[in-house]
């Protein structure tokens, strides 16, 4: 059977590697007991007032460790429900398919899944043990990292950034009481017009492995990390902020391409370990070299909404903006990580 | 000679405990070139199946193998949960009933589990999955059983294909799954989902043998 328990306790506030993800989750329903409640085995956070008649529900779920996505945007104006799985694991069939039954309004339920392997087998299996039930399912996967190739050759890009925008946005549209159909094509079009770059400067030590998932040296950065710490495009010497600010937001930029002209919401997110004031002076210069590219930043959004743990370091969302997405990113939202307008 | 209800229950509980004893060697295996967590969600997965299994023990095959199927859908989670999930779950609807397997029965439920992890993960042969153990592994069974190879003998040929097919990963380039972004950098690294595939035949065969659990060949 299992060997020798860990013996050297990890310098984490937990108590257990195997205990994290439900003793967090005992503390965010008593902490938000007026916005969600949690359900156990299977694990899900729901809105408290859900099922909303007549209302489509949005579901979203990933590994655990990426807090707060995604269970601090269940609430008023974004999710309805959330499913939390191991650290950096996908969760399983049985917590979506009971996430969208309990979100099922009649309106349908839309899942928003991040493009990775184990969350999209994971998402269909439970779409279709759903729609078995008879439940109208939609889903809708987010893609949004230029970091890696897309192509016939690899599993597609990755799922970051653009995941806390699309939530906030689609959310807000659910809200006003739009159809699935509308909903999804809503979601569609957040994904399609944003992109994101991410960089590590250190690693980070998932509980349950006890040791940092990579080497880095003191003098090193990771650029193009994934949110699991996955190794990006290429390990550099360390360069200022300025310098790295540019090299995240030029990468995004020509990627789409985001042209002169456009407006944008330029978003600055923290990897879990990286203060604020980092971020602002991040964020400094790719507003500076954004407009510097006659590119608008009409809305923008600093700080630490998907993270990895307690990595340090950055990422750049960019994401071209049109006046539906503009009107729902600004609608009231009341969840626990984000709240404007209520 | 056919399988017993009771010999399932010694290959799951044997596998259970060589995914416990190598937990953290698959964990290093993917830590080089995934997110370096299936030994853990592999580990959290049988001893769910051990569970899971407890109030079933006397029943048909086909239960046994689709209550493992359910209860690694449940646990495992990231892309493991569906694929062994998938595997177990098709292999145990082509036993519905059958409190015997025999050889041919056998080798056909581990085919159909094959076919739905490959349905499941859109995997081809040497992408560097698990479906590069587990392909080879059906083909040598099909062979021996056509040769009228005895059940250890075609189950024992199986579990050295798979093991000679997960060794052929090693210089494969990943085209599925999380691996797939490193590119040429998943060149050289033995495919952790085809270990543990290697690992659960290697279980198998060495049940089928009566090969006692201690004197088990460690992995690899």
């Amino acid at each position: 059977m299992a060997e020798a328990a860990v013996t050297t306790r990890l310098k984490k506030l937990i108590n257990a590697p195997e205990t994290e993800v439900r003793d967090a989750l005992a503390g965010m329903a008593a902490a938000h007991a007026d916005l969600i409640r949690v359900e156990y085995d299977p694990n899900v956070i729901i809105r408290k007032d859900a099922p909303k008649k007549g209302k489509v529900g949005l579901v979203s779920g990933g590994g655990s460790g990426h807090e707060p996505m995604h269970g601090g945007y269940v609430g008023l104006g974004m999710l309805d429900a959330a499913c939390p799985g191991a650290v950096f694991t996908s969760p399983t069939p049985d917590q979506m398919a009971r996430a969208t039954k309990a979100v099922d309004g009649g309106a349908g339920v839309l899942h928003i899944v991040k493009n990775y392997t184990g969350d999209i087998m994971n998402f269909e299996m439970a779409a279709e043990l759903a729609r078995g039930d008879g439940e109208q399912v939609n889903a809708v996967v987010t893609n949004d990292d230029v970091a890696v190739q897309d192509s016939l050759y690899t599993a597609g890009r990755r799922g970051v950034g653009v995941t806390v925008l699309l939530e906030k946005i689609v959310g807000g549209c659910a809200e006003a009481g739009a159809d699935l159909a509308t909903v999804t094509n809503l979601a569609k079009k957040v994904n399609a017009n944003g992109r994101s770059m991410g960089m590590a400067l250190t690693s980070c030590t998932v509980p349950a492995a006890g040791k940092p998932t990579f080497e880095i040296a003191d003098d090193e950065m990771e650029l193009g990390i994934g949110i699991h710490g996955e190794p990006g495009r290429e390990r550099t010497k360390l360069k200022s902020a300025d310098e790295i600010a540019e090299i995240l937001t030029s990468t995004v930029v020509k990627d789409l391409p985001y042209k002169r002209g456009d407006e944008v919401l330029a978003f600055v997110n923290g990897m879990g370990g990286t203060p604020l004031i980092e971020l602002y002076v991040v964020y400094n210069a790719v507003h500076k070299y954004l407009t510097g590219q006659g590119i608008k930043v009409s809305r923008s959004l600093v700080g630490s909404y998907i993270t990895s743990l307690e990595m340090a370091g950055c990422s750049v969302t960019l994401l071209k903006l049109d006046a539906e997405m503009t009107r729902f990113w600004d609608a009231p939202v009341h969840t626990p990580a984000l709240r404007w307008g209520v | 000679m056919a399988v017993s209800n009771a010999q399932i229950v010694s290959w799951l509980e044997r596998y259970a405990g060589v995914v416990a004893e190598q937990k953290q060697y698959l964990t290093g295996l993917d830590a080089a070139i995934g997110d370096g967590d299936h030994g853990i969600n592999m580990d959290r997965g049988f001893q769910s199946v051990l569970v899971k299994l407890a109030p079933v023990r006397d029943k048909d095959a086909g239960t046994l193998l689709k209550t493992t199927g359910m209860a690694l859908v449940g646990s495992v989670g990231g892309a493991g949960g569906p694929l062994y999930g998938t595997f177990f779950l098709r292999a145990g609807a082509m036993l519905d009933g059958k409190s015997e397997v025999s050889a041919h029965e056998l080798v056909a439920a581990l085919e159909a589990g094959l076919k739905g992890v490959v349905e499941r993960g859109k995997a081809n042969r040497n992408d560097k999955t698990m479906v590069d153990a587990l392909a080879p592994a059906i083909d040598r069974a099909r062979q021996y059983l056509g040769e009228g190879a005895s059940l250890e003998d075609v189950m024992a040929a199986a579990a050295d294909a798979a093991e000679e097919g997960m060794k052929a990963t090693i210089p494969l380039k990943a085209l599925k799954g999380r691996a797939s972004y490193l590119g040429d950098r998943s060149i050289g690294h033995q495919d952790p989902g085809a270990t543990s595939s290697y690992l659960m035949l290697r279980a198998l065969s060495d049940t089928l043998a009566g090969v006692p659990q201690e004197a088990r060949t460690s992995s690899t």
